[in-house]
């Protein structure tokens, strides 16, 4: 079955088209890699998908379990088990990472009418999954993302997936700026949240990661458009041969 | 920002004041007016000796000598003084409470609602209220306890009356008479207030805390605190305000005097949630003129101010606090926030005299809607303070672009000893940060107030635990409503 069905996504910020006509079909249990030059709107389409204010959609359609993505704020899609782990993850000063999550997870479980952690509860549940990512215990109570370093902030994101348990995980450019070790610490903590009940779609530069986190289909986005997909082959064939002739190719028929 | 959080922002400005209901009593109030008549009579009400009714008399002159200050960054409707009552008491109480059985029900229900539980019982652990309803202290509880540490905690009529002799030595010795405009006038009226002193070497069993209300229509409040901590003595003190909703704007002028002799320590704490005026037009509201000094008079004193300031319409306030001793240490803590049509001028004057004195100050501004906040300091290092040391820390915060935030430091060192580190910052709330916790499933109410407790943490955690619990709630209260 179809977790996230993006149908025709055009995208406006202020006066500039970014998408301009995404398809997109991820089933339950798959991986899915975008990649794509800088600036060809892979952010924009994690950050439309996650419910992005500023991102005007103009024209298409959005399904996620089969409703209407769109017309969620954020946070209720994030209860409804989607998560975005940043490319520039925020710092909020003074809030500890621990309090954060904590009302995060709260947020999350009174939506699916569970009931809410306590702090001890919490605690427990939550060094299970600071293994997952072999995340310092300080790092938890520090305020969130304040002074981590980026590979820090980076590995923070994972945590929070872990954490909050999501259905879809969308994971964007996660991987720039981890030194190997900790591009190894953080596909495996991906790969051991790899399930038949969980989605993810990966955002990144680099084939690199794709040789830890092996997908099941690969996407190509240039200038707002998905140009090419197909198995994990096409990530090391980019890798080889940039992604030029594939834009070449597109521009003459299209003429936008 | 993006239409959904400037919606919900919008909302949560909207909130109206909760603490704005006008208790049902019969009051005694004096006719608007102010002479000597006035003050002879207030006096006399209040059983005072005649060394009182002269001091402040002697006041009143000194008062009618002096102008209304206009420095501070702050636009108001000039006030009337002979439009105001100098003195108003619910008729039940004029004679002063005996015991909580002898206070009014109906005043009770309003500490209730408020959520002061007077009766001990409710209290939080270790609590020690006293608390003044307009003019008049209500009820002071724990009494007992306190008398066996040596500890007096009383209302400052009734130490005029039964402690004269303290009274007279230390009132006015930290803030003189003529200090300022506010303060002479407050010497001349000031109408009841807290005394806590503190005897040799005694730590303070529990927390004090004073709650302020202004009830009656057209009153000013004036009161006066005076708290004195004898050699290695230690005492924390709370004062937490309301006043009910009213169209007209009413004057708070306190005066608030601490007194630490050598390795003494006085913390003072205030939450003050006084009627912040009609959103859209100001009016009604408190104007909130107060004087608050800490004189660290012995070695190693220490004078330390906790301010979350959420209320009134207009607010002039600078704790300050004079290192005399030496060693002594001083402190300000801040968190003032102003949305709506506030006006908050508030920040610290640090007076360093003797040699080693440290101060640090931390002030977090918060503006919201049309707030204005200026934050305004001084540092002042005088010729035979040896190595003084001083540490100050702004940060100002925005929600919304309607609003202002102003930093005036004012560095004055005469000794070429002296260390002074000062940081400023300016940050607006981001969207980025909302969207942040919105995507892990935090609504925008809640990241607001998480986001903005988070900016003020260092703050309350100077605060009692109880309190600091207290003080976020009120912030969250307050910004319930916060872009125009
Ligand atoms: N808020 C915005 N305002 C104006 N332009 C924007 C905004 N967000 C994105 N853009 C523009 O949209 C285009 C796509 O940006 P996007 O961040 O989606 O690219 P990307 O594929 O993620 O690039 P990278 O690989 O560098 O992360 C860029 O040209 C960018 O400048
Ligand atoms: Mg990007």
């Amino acid at each position: 079955m179809s977790l996230l069905h993006v149908k025709n996504l055009h995208v406006r910020v202020e006066e500039t088209e970014i998408l301009k006509g995404v398809d997109l079909e991820v089933n339950m249990g798959e991986v899915h890699a975008i990649m794509g030059p800088n600036g060809s709107g892979k952010s924009t389409l994690a950050q439309v998908l996650a419910g992005r204010e500023e991102y005007e959609v103009t024209e298409g359609q959005v399904l996620y379990k089969g409703q209407d993505l769109l017309e969620l704020p954020p946070e209720d899609r994030a209860r409804e088990g989607l998560f975005m782990a940043f490319q520039y993850p925020v710092e909020i000063p003074g809030v500890s990472n621990v309090y954060f999550l904590k009302a995060a997870l709260n947020a999350i479980r009174k939506h699916r009418e569970q009931e809410e952690m306590d702090a001890m509860e919490f605690l427990s549940y939550v060094r299970e999954k600071m293994k997952v990512v072999k995340m310092e215990e300080t790092l938890l109570q520090r305020p969130v993302n304040e002074g981590f370093s980026g590979g820090e902030k980076k590995r923070n994101e994972i945590f929070h997936m872990a954490v909050l348990d999501p259905v879809l995980g969308i994971l964007d450019e996660t991987d720039s700026g981890l030194d190997i070790d900790a591009l190894k610490i953080v596909a495996e903590g991906v790969n051991s949240l790899r399930s038949e009940k969980r989605s993810f779609v990966v955002i990144t530069h680099y084939q690199r990661l794709l040789n830890y986190i092996v997908p099941n289909h690969v996407h190509v986005l240039v200038d707002g458009k998905i140009v090419r997909s197909g198995g994990k082959e096409l990530a090391e064939e980019l890798e080889d041969k940039g992604y030029v002739w594939l834009e070449d190719k597109l521009e003459m028929p299209v003429g936008v | 920002m993006a239409d959904n959080s400037t919606d919900i922002l919008e909302q949560r400005v909207e909130q109206e004041y909760q603490a704005g209901f006008v208790t049902d009593v019969e009051q005694e109030t004096f006719p608007p007016g102010l002479d000597e008549d006035v003050i002879r009579k207030l006096s006399a009400k209040k059983r005072e000796p005649e060394w009182m009714t002269e001091w402040r008399l002697s006041a009143y002159r000194k008062w009618l000598e002096m102008k209304e200050p206009t420095w501070a960054n702050i636009t108001y409707k000039p006030v009337d003084y002979q439009a105001i009552s100098y003195y108003s008491a619910p008729k039940s109480q004029a004679d002063g409470p005996k015991s909580l059985d002898e206070v009014d029900p109906e005043i009770l229900r309003t500490y209730e609602k408020l959520g002061i539980p007077l009766h001990e019982q409710q209290m939080l652990a270790g609590v020690a209220v006293d608390a003044v309803f307009d003019s008049v202290s209500v009820a002071t509880t724990f009494r007992e306890k306190l008398a066996e540490a040596g500890v007096i905690f009383c209302p400052i009529s009734e130490a005029i009356r039964e402690h004269p002799e303290l009274v007279k030595k230390y009132l006015g010795s930290v803030v003189p008479q003529g200090d300022n405009f506010f303060a002479a006038l407050n010497s001349a009226v000031f109408s009841d207030g807290s005394f806590v002193y503190i005897p040799k070497g005694v730590k303070c069993p529990m927390e004090l805390s004073t709650y302020f209300r202004i009830n009656a229509m057209n009153t000013g409040q004036f009161e006066r605190t005076l708290i004195i901590a004898e050699e290695g003595a230690k005492v924390s003190y709370l004062e937490g305000c309301t006043a009910p909703m009213r169209d007209e704007n009413q004057l708070h002028a306190a005066v608030v005097e601490l007194y630490a002799h050598a390795d003494a320590d006085i913390k003072y704490s205030t939450v003050q949630n006084w009627y912040p005026g009609d959103r859209e037009t100001g009016v009604g509201g408190i104007f909130n003129f107060v004087t608050k000094r800490g004189l660290a008079a012995g070695r190693r004193a220490k004078i330390s101010w906790t301010q979350v300031e959420t209320g009134s319409s207009i607010t002039w306030k600078y704790p300050s606090c004079v290192l005399k001793g030496d060693g002594s240490v001083g402190e300000f803590y801040s968190v003032a926030l102003s949305k709506g049509r506030q006006q908050a001028d508030t920040g610290t004057k640090m007076i360093h005299v003797g040699k080693n004195t440290t101060s640090t100050i931390i002030s977090k501004g918060i503006s919201a809607g049309h707030g204005q906040n200026t934050y305004r300091g001084q540092v002042k290092i005088l010729k035979g303070a040896d190595n003084a040391r001083n540490f100050s820390q702004c940060d100002s915060m925005l929600i919304g672009d309607q609003c202002g935030a102003h930093t005036f430091p004012y560095i004055d060192v005469q000794n070429p000893s002296a260390g002074m580190e000062h940081e400023a910052s300016t940050s607006k709330i981001g969207e980025d940060q909302i969207f942040y916790c919105n995507q892990r499933g935090i609504d925008t109410e809640d990241a607001l107030s998480m986001i903005v407790n988070g900016f003020c943490k260092e703050v309350f955690n100077e605060l009692p635990m109880e309190f600091a619990v207290e003080a976020r709630k009120l912030l969250e209260i307050s910004l319930e409503g916060s872009v125009g």
